[in-house]
């Protein structure tokens, strides 16, 4: 892999207010990679440094190992596809599209010919004559989209791209994005704060938090791995406990938590001081449900159903402890017939394999 | 009952407004119309009736008078006033429009806080009288006023310019009297902009001046257009700025119009004038409602 966009300690301060502390990146050419995080963690900010709309207050943004301060936006080997889409109302789809190859100074010929191109791959033939506001949004969507991809950029920067579609058309857009990514060999960064986005799209996400680049890795890193209480939490639903380190082997490790009656047995080494306060962090859907005694004298406790929430696919249990703490359980529904199924007020055992717990120390 | 009611409503809301307009608008204009076709007549009301009643045969008479609009049409007088006005007029909108879309994109793009100030700038000549401000603008133009005695104490010139009673006077008086009228809506258009699309043009490799003309230009001429006619259409009838800066062997169609009203007192000729100036104006008028039209739909959709 060729390394593509590198960040050296960017930061962007507004007066008092820092958007971007201190972030350095690297990312490879042909990635997808995702700026995940909440409003107002920084990361359209980043994108727009990258697009050269704001300069850094510090640190070096290299494209191609070209250093793009000074560079204005126009002269930059990036395209944007903006959230608003910002479509330009007077013109025709295919002006729209036109317009970046026009500053190009190419032939008309040539212009026309890639236009068409274009639009056909995002399957706007028949659409080329019509303004902006005759589209749906999901039309707008890919006309934004191909107004950005005529110009054949090498780096792509997409502002939460599939927020103004309905559900059904986002997912439905987020595969086709990824095909015509790889189809076209580009690099895209793309800014969310969806995260099932992210996962779909994402070959690596970065997530952020009050202007700081706090995990980088595959979507499965994130998930399995989170390095931080607030990724753990942010990324997904999580059962997270706070307990004492009781034993502290290089192959695992004990925990004692408040919340439950039994100790926490983790089958793989930590870094931490021992008699330090960590994180057990358990997913839902690794947790187990059952009416019968696990047997086993670590790892479970047990509670009180006291909500279902069927989802069709799922359902999401939630177990009250004795300890007065309700935790999340999602169980897929492989049988078709309920007689089986636990119900609300049953007693239920909850238990988990030694591997599944993530001990946070951050 | 409650759509009855509203209908009701809608009625009542549109017939205050079409009421004014009937009566201070048609009717005069009817009046105006009538008296254009009549016979000048020394004594009181100063035309002739259009219709009489002869007693002796029993018959209406109407008794029309085109020799009005024949004179307005063929007298030298004022054929050459007319496009000599429309000129004028068309000048002072283009130097409006030069003058005017600088200051209402500076106002548009300048912080809120300062926003308003500007816009009380623009508006406050509007305080004191119209009269006055053009009065003004004899002591700042004639050969001994503020702008010839400033360049003559500065050595830039050693004669006195003849700025006064000039075409350049009226355009100046026209432009300066007018001005708000072409920046109000320019900044009320330019202010609703979008900035994200001058970011895409950028990101799209269009530099500022390029992304001027085919973006920020294109989207304001709903306020140009605006602009343009809420200027032009008042400067080719104007007769304070050209009787009291304006050239003397040249009139401009308002004064003409003023001169006939009170002056030689000729009401059908006069008339004949406004009926024509009339026509004259509803071209670029009826052009601005199909814009609009053509705006409002597009902004429905």
């Amino acid at each position: 892999m060729h390394e593509y966009v590198r960040l050296e300690g960017v930061s962007k301060r507004f007066g008092e207010f820092v958007a971007v502390d201190n972030v350095s990146l690297s990312i490879d050419r042909g990635e997808i990679f995702c700026l995940l995080g909440g409003s107002g963690c920084g990361k359209t900010t980043l994108l727009r440094m990258l697009a050269g709309f704001e300069a850094p207050s510090g640190g070096r943004i290299l494209i191609d190992g070209q250093d793009m301060a000074g560079t204005p936006p126009y002269e930059r080997p990036v395209n944007m596809m903006f959230q608003s889409y910002a479509l330009f109302p007077h013109m025709t789809v295919a002006g729209n599209v036109a317009f970046g190859l026009e500053q190009e100074g190419l032939p008309k010929a040539e212009i026309e010919r890639r236009v068409g191109e274009m639009l056909d791959i995002v399957k706007l033939g028949e659409f080329a004559r019509r303004k902006p506001h005759q589209l749906s949004g999901g039309q707008r969507q890919r006309v934004a989209l191909a107004r950005a991809l005529v110009k054949r950029p090498k780096l792509l920067l997409l502002d939460e791209p599939l927020g103004a579609l309905d559900k059904k058309l986002r997912e439905h857009t987020q595969f086709e994005l990824v095909n015509l990514q790889q189809q076209l060999g580009v690099t895209f960064i793309v800014v969310t704060h969806d995260q099932e986005e992210a996962m779909t799209l994402a070959s690596r996400i970065g997530v952020m938090n009050k202007g700081q680049i706090v995990q980088v890795g595959t979507p499965t890193d994130i998930y399995e791995f989170p390095n931080s209480r607030f990724v753990a939490d942010f990324i997904g639903s999580v059962n997270m406990f706070e307990g004492k380190l009781i034993e502290d082997e290089p192959g695992h490790v004990r925990i004692r938590c408040p919340e439950l009656e039994h100790v926490v047995y983790v089958s793989h080494g930590i870094s931490a001081s021992p008699e330090a306060t960590v994180s057990v962090a358990i997913r839902p859907e690794k947790m187990e449900v059952t009416r019968a005694d696990p047997g086993s004298s670590e790892n479970r406790t047990q509670g009180t159903v006291q909500d279902i929430a069927y989802m069709g696919d799922m359902s999401v249990y939630l177990v009250r402890l004795p300890s007065g703490r309700v935790l999340r359980v999602t169980l897929p529904n492989i049988e078709r017939h309920a007689d089986e199924r636990i119900v609300r007020g049953e007693s239920v055992y909850l238990s988990w394999q030694p591997s599944s717990p993530v001990v946070l120390t951050g | 009952m409650i759509l009855k009611s509203t209908k009701f409503g809608k009625r009542l809301v549109t017939a205050v407004p079409a009421f004014w307009l009937l009566l201070f608008f048609a009717v005069p204009f009817l009046i105006v119309f009538k008296i254009s076709f009549s016979w000048m007549q020394p004594v009181q009301p100063g035309y002739a009736p259009l219709f009489e009643w002869i007693e002796e045969t029993g018959r209406l008479v109407a008794s029309l008078n085109f020799a009005n609009y024949v004179t307005v049409l063929q007298d030298p007088l004022y054929l050459g006033t007319f496009p000599y006005s429309v000129k004028v007029a068309a000048i002072s909108t283009i130097l409006c429009l030069l003058v005017g879309f600088p200051m209402a994109y500076a106002i548009a793009r300048s912080r809120p806080s300062t926003r308003n100030l500007l816009l009380m700038l623009i508006i406050l000549p509007f305080w004191t009288s119209f009269l006055l401000r053009v009065y003004a603008w004899i002591g700042l133009l004639k050969s001994n006023g503020v702008i010839n005695n400033t360049l003559l104490a500065l050595g830039v010139i050693d004669q006195p310019l003849t700025l006064l009673y000039t075409d350049f006077a009226v355009y100046v008086g026209i432009v300066y009297s007018y001005l708000p009228f072409m920046i109000l809506p320019l900044y009320a258009n330019l202010e609703k902009h979008d900035l994200t699309l001058l970011e895409a043009a950028s990101d799209l490799g269009a530099s500022p001046t390029t992304a001027f003309f085919r973006i920020t230009l294109p989207l304001s001429m709903p306020g140009v257009v605006a602009g343009c006619l809420l200027v032009f259409i008042p400067a080719v009838g104007e007769f304070v700025i050209p009787s009291l800066l304006g050239r003397t062997d040249q009139l401009m169609i308002g004064t003409v119009l003023s001169a006939q009203f009170f002056g030689a007192r000729n009401w059908p000729v006069a008339s004949a004038v406004a009926i024509v100036l009339l026509l004259l104006l509803l071209l670029p008028i009826l052009l601005f409602q199909r814009y609009q039209q053509r705006e409002l739909e597009a902004a429905k959709r």
